[in-house]
């Protein structure tokens, strides 16, 4: 019997590259210790707008999804609640760059979307936070400290790919 | 990748920092830090509590006023737990759970915070007068 090949395209070994670039930050990040759990300045979300503005939502949601699941085998975490907090987070942020790549460019850099999509990272993880994990108002109590963390992340995370992309 | 020494002038210059924001990234920000502030004002209020809500599993047990000193005591699943309450303020001081988080901390008095005994499924909520914030998700 004849073996099978997969066909790959030009554009799944750009989405190959990327997501492993996407992993590596991750992994960096992984090891860089918090002050507060929870609190991350995901960097890998860098690799995420940037390729949402160089290739398009498409690639970019790909990128995200394979960094999550790829960077959650590695660590040890698939399927554990932190792979699940990193999923819903991933998955918030990518609507919300959806909708946020519909605002006009002429006024809207991707600072804005950077900021927009840490705000979705955050909701998305505290949705189930909230819902399965401690399902109880006490979490509350610490939404504003991430709320803050998000704005700052978001900001620093979006300047970066503004200079990146302006190259 | 980034060059890290344009990078570092670039912080090293505000005045650079903030050209690259454009009229709209302005707004993102600062709608940001009002709904920053919102959080902070509704989440974190300074509101002494008036009553206290405890729950056993997902039903309201009772809730008592906090002008008042007495002992409750709650039977949960993996035992009978003391809820202490004393004069606006409100602690477990006993619970038959392994690890003692939820007497470890200590004393309530503001109106929105909360114990969680896991083990024994039995929670504290301190309520104000009138109750800030609905959680999001009820």
């Amino acid at each position: 019997m004849k073996p099978t090949q997969i066909q790959t395209t030009a554009d799944d070994h750009r989405i190959a590259k990327l997501a492993a670039f996407a992993i590596a930050l991750h992994m960096v990040e992984a090891v860089i210790p918090s002050p507060l759990p929870g609190v991350k300045p995901g960097i890998a979300n860098i690799v995420t707008l940037y390729v949402l503005y160089q290739y398009g939502f498409k690639t970019a949601a790909w990128v995200s999804i394979l960094r999550v699941f790829a960077s959650s085998l590695l660590l040890g975490q698939f399927l554990s609640p932190t792979f699940l907090l990193s999923l819903s987070g991933a998955v918030l942020s990518l609507a919300v760059l959806w909708m946020g790549m519909r605002l006009p460019k002429k006024w809207f850099s991707p600072i804005s979307l950077s900021i927009l999509a840490a705000f979705a990272h955050i909701a998305g993880q505290l949705i189930i936070v909230r819902l399965w994990l401690i399902p109880h108002a006490g979490v509350s109590y610490l939404i504003p400290m991430f709320a803050v963390a998000a704005l700052f992340f978001g900001l620093i995370n979006g300047i970066v790919t503004n200079k990146l992309l302006k190259k | 990748m980034l060059n890290s020494q344009r990078f570092r002038k670039l912080l090293a210059q505000p005045e650079r920092l903030t050209k690259e924001l454009l009229l709209g990234d302005w707004l993102v920000v600062l709608a940001s830090v009002l709904f920053i502030l919102l959080l902070f004002k509704t989440l974190w209020s300074n509101e002494h509590a008036a009553k206290v809500q405890i729950r056993l599993g997902d039903k309201i047990y009772a809730t008592y006023s906090l002008n008042q000193q007495r002992d409750v005591h709650v039977h949960g699943p993996i035992g009978s737990a003391t809820i202490s309450i004393s004069q606006g303020k409100v602690r477990f001081s006993k619970s038959p759970c392994h690890n003692q988080y939820c007497v470890h901390q200590g004393w309530l008095t503001r109106a929105g915070q909360a114990a969680i005994c896991l083990p024994n499924q039995i929670s504290l909520e301190l309520l104000g007068e009138t109750k800030p914030y609905d959680s999001l998700n009820y």
